[in-house]
């Protein structure tokens, strides 16, 4: 028996030590998942969850107020600067707007000198082009590469020691109209790259390319036939709207689809577990309204799909036959629930039209729906259906004033990212307080051929502030607190362990605020606005940094970085309206600042 | 006073000598490829119209090329690079117009299954693959865009981008004379050359009954800077003086014109 039973624990130590191994095997390399003690910062959102919380802990509501400038840089460039500063192995990596250059900066010397600056050579062209500004996302690494794009459609792989290009794919064509400011993700070994510019009649597509090569192995386009969009049998939306062939084509007019917009600019979130990554469409367009009846799919809304394949798995329109530009690009965040009784892998995804969706992520079931802004717009989203209740009396219309359109064109919240607290389980939100009116427009002109639109004016919300920084409490579906701001709140934020949350003004302030209050802690008054996303790392001496670019512009700055005229108000599609005195309390110019504890 | 001081004085008066008589400038933002109203080899219409206002000027022609899409008023004659737009409509408020020297109107152009289309109330129209401009975002459309739209004409329409390879007008007349399309609804003026050069019909289009503030026929003058007032009354006598030749040129570029006694519009 003895013997026996030493006999089974010899076979039982055996069968652990394969099932170890195997374990190990499986174990993704080290260097894809972003490294657990804080140190670095990967990736825009930090992680693929999205979250932006850095698990550093070294800055607390009590020693927040002694932050002190530990260095700061000129990048020498003038329009807005909207990307996260990437932090890997003593090395902070920037991408700066048109024309693109990446710095990269040795944090271990004094100063963080430049260790090399790669210039991409972008296309001057492009910047006609751009909608609302000359912005980039940011830069992700993996593997020893930094991958971003340029604003003339390329995205390109550099040696991340030396900066050095590995290679350039080109993605798209100018001339069409198309460029590319968002940040890309690398999930399993591929760049997952969205184009931009929907408004000038191009078709949205998220494509991946082979991290080692750059060659193209999937293109999902968000209009279209089913095998243009990538949609088979894995296709299993939660909702009957979305189920039938070739949605992409017989929700539009005849070929309106080909040039329907969808695109994708926004962010996207990858849940390893699932194998699923998450992303949002943008409007459609360059169609009015009324040229384009039907649901418009893929447009505004949330894409689940395969990395490796492409796949669609599940799609969940937020906004059907947009009429206000209420684009579906926005984050979605990746959290676990308690949701009636059970744990549920949710997304959070606080999108344009002033809904923070609380949905399924494995079925796109939609769990929740809660106004975080101020609506007028629509009415509520019917969970049974999915679908979101448009209020008839504030569509906008050709020839007829339409006041107090809210959400704004640019939302409630726009591209702005948020962040996740595990510890407070808030989701911090940087958001408009912004309405517009539809006004009847007097006529435009554009190469060469005269037409009569509507003319948009932008206007403070309900309150008379543009922005707030808001906590929200998914659960509890409530607004735990918030923080007027006096102009939109267009930075992202980053959320610590150690109870702080960071994020900067269009006036050019950069707060840490209690994350379980919304105190205001500290405050750093900056050369310019900030609509960048802050990051927070662990430098080479073992301190909490916390990074961030300054550099007003985007489409609410551009008054500032594009010298609009401020007389216009319907400039920058109505934004210069509301933006009107922006220009009295900042100037354009790039800056990168980083803060320590003394 | 020292001879250098002499020799500084005669330097500086030698320079506003050479200043003054530097001949006059006029300076045109145009887009490089927009034919038939202009390109960079100055083969449109509005390159020849911009030749005879300089000549009448007494002043040397330079161009500013620029596709004049969005934002293009910010972009050039409000960022000082030029001095005047050829060609702007009479009601557009961003900048300082001249007196009108045409007056034209969206066309169709047609093919054989939508011949002698001219009207929305055409019962044809929903069975024919039309085309229209797409001119931008938010409610933008041409007139013709919100005609069809208005007239529920929805299901059959194809657009084309201002965005693309040449004029949108030249890919539309192809498209047209090919047959992928049965007609198009045009600016005329962008029209009227293509389909003389393709053999096809440009006719006049009527807007439907109903569709208020949404017109069809728009005056085009020239443009200056806002509060320009001298180069706008200075432009104003030219386009007087000159307008049988200005007309002369339209005429070569086959513009249909609706201010013509005659109807020359086709």
């Amino acid at each position: 028996m003895r013997w026996k039973g030493r006999s089974l624990s010899l076979a039982w130590a055996r069968r652990i030590v394969v099932v170890a191994c195997v374990l190990i095997w499986m174990l993704p390399p080290v260097s894809a998942v972003p490294a657990d003690d804080g140190a670095e910062w990967r990736m825009p959102a930090r992680d693929y969850a999205s979250t932006r919380f850095s698990p550093l802990d070294e800055i607390t509501p009590s020693n927040a107020s002694r932050l002190k400038l530990a260095f700061s840089f000129s990048t020498g460039v003038e329009k807005g600067h909207e990307a996260a500063p990437i932090v890997v192995g003593g090395t902070m990596y920037v991408v700066t707007p048109y024309p693109n250059y990446v710095f990269a900066f040795d944090l271990t010397k004094p100063g963080a000198n430049v260790k090399w600056k790669f210039d991409p050579k972008t296309n001057a062209s492009s910047q006609g082009v751009a909608c609302c500004d000359v912005v980039n996302r940011g830069a992700v690494y993996a593997d020893g590469r930094l991958f971003f794009n340029t604003l003339d459609n390329h995205t390109i792989a550099l040696d991340a020691a030396s900066g050095k290009e590995l290679w350039r794919a080109k993605l798209g064509e100018i001339q069409l109209g198309q460029t590319l400011t968002m940040a890309p993700l690398v999930v399993k070994g591929r760049v997952l790259v969205g184009n931009s510019g929907g408004e000038f009649g191009i078709r949205g597509w998220l494509t991946a390319l082979d991290a080692a090569t750059g060659n193209q192995l999937w293109r999902a386009y968000s209009t279209g036939p089913d095998k243009d969009v990538l949609i088979g049998a894995a296709f299993k939306p939660f909702y009957a709207g979305d189920r039938g062939k070739d949605l992409g084509v017989k929700t539009w007019p005849a070929d309106a689809w080909k040039i329907g917009g969808g695109t994708v600019w926004g962010w996207i979130s990858y849940d390893p577990q699932l194998d699923v990554i998450y992303y949002g469409t943008s409007n459609p367009g360059p169609w009015n309204p009324d040229q384009r009846p039907g649901a418009n799919k893929w447009t505004c809304g949330i894409f689940a799909r395969r990395p490796e394949s492409g796949e669609a798995v599940w799609f969940y329109q937020a906004s059907p036959h947009d009429q206000y530009d209420y684009d579906g690009v926005n984050e979605s965040v990746l959290v676990d629930l308690p949701i009636g009784g059970a744990t549920r892998k949710v997304l959070l995804h606080p999108d344009r039209n002033g809904y923070l969706y609380v949905i399924d992520r494995a079925t796109g079931e939609v769990l929740s729906a809660d106004p975080f802004g101020h609506i007028t717009t629509s009415l509520g989203v019917d969970l049974e259906s999915g679908a979101l209740r448009y209020n008839p009396q504030k569509a906008p219309k050709v020839g007829k004033v339409v006041r107090d359109i809210c959400p704004a064109s640019a939302g409630a919240k726009d591209w702005q990212p948020t962040a996740w607290s595990p510890r407070t389980r808030l989701l911090y939100i940087p958001q408009q307080n912004l309405c517009q009116d539809t006004l009847v427009a007097e006529t435009s002109y554009i190469a060469g051929t005269p037409y009569v639109g509507a003319e948009l004016k932008m206007r403070p919300g309900p309150g008379g502030h543009r922005g707030e920084f808001s906590a929200w409490d998914p659960v509890a579906h409530k607004k735990v607190w918030t923080i007027a701001e006096d102009f939109p709140v267009w930075s992202g934020a980053v959320a610590t362990a150690g109870d702080v949350v960071f994020y900067g003004t269009m006036d050019g302030w950069f707060k840490a605020v209690d994350a379980k209050n919304g105190t205001l802690l500290w405050r750093f008054k900056t050369s310019s606005g900030i609509i960048g996303q802050p990051v927070s790392y662990r430098g080479p001496d073992g301190h909490q940094y916390v990074a961030v670019l300054a550099g007003v512009g985007g489409w609410a700055g551009a008054v500032v970085s594009g010298d609009l005229d401020t007389r216009d108000g319907s400039a920058a599609f109505g934004f210069v309206n509301a933006m009107k005195d922006l220009p009295l309390v900042t100037t354009k110019g790039g800056m990168l600042y980083v803060f320590r504890l003394p | 006073m020292s001879s250098v001081c002499r020799n500084a004085l005669l330097f500086v008066a030698l320079l506003c000598f050479t200043g003054l008589a530097q001949p006059r400038e006029l300076r045109v933002c145009a887009d490089p490829d927009n034919l038939p109203l202009s390109d960079a080899s100055g083969n449109g219409f509005e390159n020849r119209i911009a030749r005879l206002v300089a000549e009448e000027m007494g002043a040397e022609l330079r161009y500013e090329w620029l596709p004049l899409r969005r934002g293009f008023v910010r972009k050039t004659i409000d960022a000082g690079l030029c001095d005047v737009f050829i060609g702007v409509p009479r009601e557009f408020e961003r900048v300082l117009v001249t007196r009108s020297y045409y007056r034209s109107s969206y066309v169709f152009v047609d093919g054989p299954r939508a011949h002698g289309i001219d009207g929305f109330d055409d019962g044809r129209l929903a069975s024919l693959t039309i085309g229209v401009q797409l001119v931008g975002n938010d409610l933008a459309a041409t007139p013709p865009g919100h005609a069809l739209a208005a007239t529920r004409n929805v299901e059959n329409v194809r657009g084309f981008t201002i965005y693309g390879e040449g004029p949108v007008a030249q890919r539309m007349v192809a498209a047209v004379a090919s047959g992928e399309i049965d007609a198009a609804l045009i600016w005329g003026p962008q029209a009227g050359y293509f389909a003389r050069r393709a053999a096809l019909e440009v006719r006049a289009a009527r807007p439907p009954f109903g569709l208020a503030g949404v017109p069809f026929e728009f005056d085009i003058a020239m443009g200056v800077r806002r509060g320009d007032r001298a180069l706008r009354d200075e432009i104003d006598a030219i386009i007087e003086r000159r307008r049988a030749d200005i007309d002369a040129i339209l005429a070569a570029y086959s513009v249909p014109r609706s201010d013509r006694a005659g109807g020359e519009t086709q």
